[in-house]
């Protein structure tokens, strides 16, 4: 596979700067529809954290399998999974991607390459790992991308993982969010001062990058160097991108009268918005118009508004279906 | 094995009946090897399985016929390995996971409970994880409080999972057969003290269905449960008793999840009598769940109340001074047939502190 492009081409652009703009909006939309309070699952929302999951996401084939966590709709958006059936999983109905059993925290859409979510901090980083050693026992040039919380890097599995994927050189590459919070507690009580998650990574003997997860370009480049080096048998990659939680850790609901977000601190985040910020840069370089913009929105609109319709008309599970899928035969 | 350890299937020429007799490891070993050579999916890893000691022998010759790569050693990250292994099932491999011993599993309680056993269900059955886990129960020898534990009891309480426990060498390679080619993720819990049992194992691929337990002698008074190594201990007692004309009939019941309660209930009605024979603590432990379902289903032909020979509720110690009077023995089954059918008790030789009931067998010399 050629090297990958380190600045996205213009085409790629728009289509990243699309990404973003969708997935912000079909949250949005959650959020509003959240209130009804007829989606009754756990939701975490992406809002803020959306250049993350795109700039990744651009270099990878549909086949290639991610993973992610409790924070997943992003990289199921980005990596091409059915927002019908999204959007079906939340409401529980029997169209939904997990056939209403999993819900927010559960998605899986096979056929885009998302190999699912949960919700246990740490848990999907060893099976990601897993699933680019079964691409090296295929022979399989597919790699694997595993998405995954500043907390996660806190549990054991992930250090265990890391080594495993550095003893091996796996296709594998970990992508780690940091969004500074795990629920409400801060990076202050969860490590050491002055030591960055990525030296985590670093000191496994991992090839490992930081930079700014609010800016597409930058994910996108880094998102790049680390695919090249895996997909190249150098071994495992490790990106720790800085990103902001704009709403509460579950939930749909601004939570700054909490008290936890030290003063200014949103401010400064949300004036790093990764899609206005996008969208700015893709205009000064004329790559998109204003026009294009609400063209855009308009037609994101109207996918989303087809989508809520289908989900809220599916039908719920039947009672048979309580029992059913318990065994695979 | 005595010839009565035949699976009903062998003794209606379903399969052919073998003269050759392997031990139990060795029939372990022949079905991971037979296993690997048919299909290229199926992969072994676990701590030391390419090593010269090769799992007590259980994975020998495999690296040299396979390579490294599909019989994989491992750093000792038990919880990340078994989410590699779950990850390696999603993406279709098929491997199987090993641990010397039960209680290092315990490390990788989210991954097999949180995930493979909810993987299929909670995905809507898009996906499954075709993984064997095998644990190893350690007993004898001072195994002590950390390398001792029958924690199947656990496992079956886990919706999702499949739960086996062979008790016999013809059982250890059908059933680990079955156990590779199930599309489920399966606990393959593996006695220590089985592992030098000899008994008839035929050539080549055949396979013990999962969740069918097995009549492994008929007999007309009470009727005991067991598995695993209490299988054979319960063996060894229906043998002293057919001698005073005493009959037990004995149901292995092989795999706890999904578990078959029919065999065990069919006999109970016939022998109104019932003893379960578990390696497992009393409470709370999978012998309740047998005596439950018996109770159940045919409380009415109860002619006594249901007996349960387990572990007791404490952890294993060390010493064989204590460890004598920790685990049960032949002589309670028998005890317990006994009382059962009115029977005196038969007076036996105190144990002594110093006995060495810590070892299988004299070619058992440790260290584990």
């Amino acid at each position: 596979m050629a090297p990958a492009t380190r600045t996205p081409a213009p085409d790629v652009a728009r289509r990243m700067l699309r990404a973003i703009m969708r997935i912000r909006m079909i949250e949005e939309r959650i959020k509003v529809l959240y209130a009804e309070q007829e989606m009754r699952c756990p939701t975490h929302f992406s809002i803020g954290q959306e250049a993350v999951a795109v700039g990744v996401c651009a270099h990878l084939t549909r086949e290639e399998p991610i993973t992610s966590a409790h924070r997943s709709h992003a990289h199921y958006l980005a990596k091409g999974g059915d927002l019908k059936a999204m959007l079906a999983e939340l409401y529980g109905k029997a169209t939904g991607c997990a056939a209403g059993k999993g819900g927010s925290m559960h998605l899986i859409d096979l056929a885009a390459g998302f190999l699912g979510a949960v919700p246990i901090v740490g848990s999907t980083i060893p099976i990601g790992v897993g699933a680019a050693l079964a691409s090296v026992l295929q022979g399989s040039p597919a790699l694997s991308v595993i998405f995954f919380g500043d907390a996660a890097t806190e549990t054991g599995v992930f250090h265990e993982s890391l080594n495993f994927a550095a003893v091996h050189k796996l296709p594998v590459v970990m992508v780690c969010e940091n969004n500074l919070y795990s629920v409400l507690s801060p990076l202050s009580c969860r490590r050491p001062e002055g030591r960055e998650i990525v030296q985590l990574a670093q000191g496994q003997g991992v090839w490992s990058r930081q930079g700014d997860g609010n800016d597409a370009d930058v994910v996108y480049a880094l998102a790049g160097e680390a695919i090249d080096h895996a997909r190249a048998g150098r071994g495992p990659a490790f990106l720790e991108l800085t990103t902001y939680r704009w709403l509460e850790h579950c939930g749909p609901l601004d939570d700054r009268h909490l008290g936890y977000r030290p003063p200014g601190e949103y401010e400064a985040w949300i004036a790093r918005d990764p899609l206005t910020r996008y969208a700015a840069r893709l205009r000064e370089r004329g790559l998109v118009t204003e026009a294009d913009l609400e063209a855009m929105a308009r037609e994101i609109a109207a996918e989303i508004d087809d989508a809520v319709t289908y989900a809220k008309s599916s039908p719920f599970p039947t009672r048979d279906q309580l029992g059913a899928h318990l065994y695979a035969s | 094995m005595p010839r009565e350890a035949r699976t009903p299937a062998e003794a209606k020429g379903k399969v052919p009946v073998t003269a050759r007799q392997l031990k139990f490891v060795q029939a372990l070993n022949e079905a991971l090897d037979l296993c690997m050579a048919k299909d290229p999916r199926v992969f072994v890893l676990g701590l030391g399985t390419p090593d010269a000691a090769a799992v007590f022998g259980s994975t020998k010759g495999l690296v040299d016929k396979y390579g490294p790569r599909r019989v994989l050693d491992m750093p000792v990250s038990e919880n990340a390995m078994t989410g590699v292994a779950i990850g390696t099932a999603l993406r279709g491999m098929r491997p199987v996971m090993t641990h010397m011993r039960l209680e290092f599993a315990m490390l990788t309680i989210d991954q097999i409970v949180n995930q493979a056993a909810k993987w299929h269900y909670m995905f809507g059955g898009q996906a499954s994880v075709p993984l064997v886990i095998r644990m190893v129960v350690g007993r004898g020898w001072g195994q002590g409080p950390q390398h001792s534990q029958s924690l199947h009891a656990w496992f079956a309480h886990v919706p999702g999972l499949k739960v086996v426990m062979p008790a016999t060498p013809y059982d250890a390679k059908g059933l680990l057969v079955s156990a590779i080619e199930d599309d489920n993720p399966v606990v393959f819990i593996e006695h220590r003290w089985l592992y030098n049992i000899h008994g008839p194992v035929p050539e080549g691929i055949y396979r013990v269905p999962l969740g069918r337990a097995n009549v492994l002698r008929r007999g007309r008074h009470v009727t005991v449960a067991a598995s695993s190594y209490m299988t054979l201990e319960t063996v060894r007692a229906a043998d002293e008793l057919a001698g005073e004309g005493l009959e037990l009939e004995i149901v292995d019941i092989r795999t706890l999840n999904p578990f078959d309660e029919t065999p065990v209930v069919e006999s109970v009605r016939k022998t109104g009598r019932l003893i379960v024979a578990d390696t497992g603590c009393r409470s709370v432990g999978f012998a309740a769940e047998v005596v439950t379902r018996v109770v159940e289903q045919c409380l009415g032909d109860l002619k006594e109340p249901p007996v349960r020979i387990t572990l007791p509720d404490l952890p294993t110690p060390t010493t064989r001074a204590l460890s004598n009077y920790y685990y049960p023995l032949v002589r309670d089954i028998t005890a317990a047939a006994r009382r059962l059918v009115g029977r005196p008790p038969k007076p036996e030789p105190a144990i002594k502190p110093d006995d060495f009931l810590d070892a299988p067998d004299p070619t058992f010399t440790g260290p584990f």
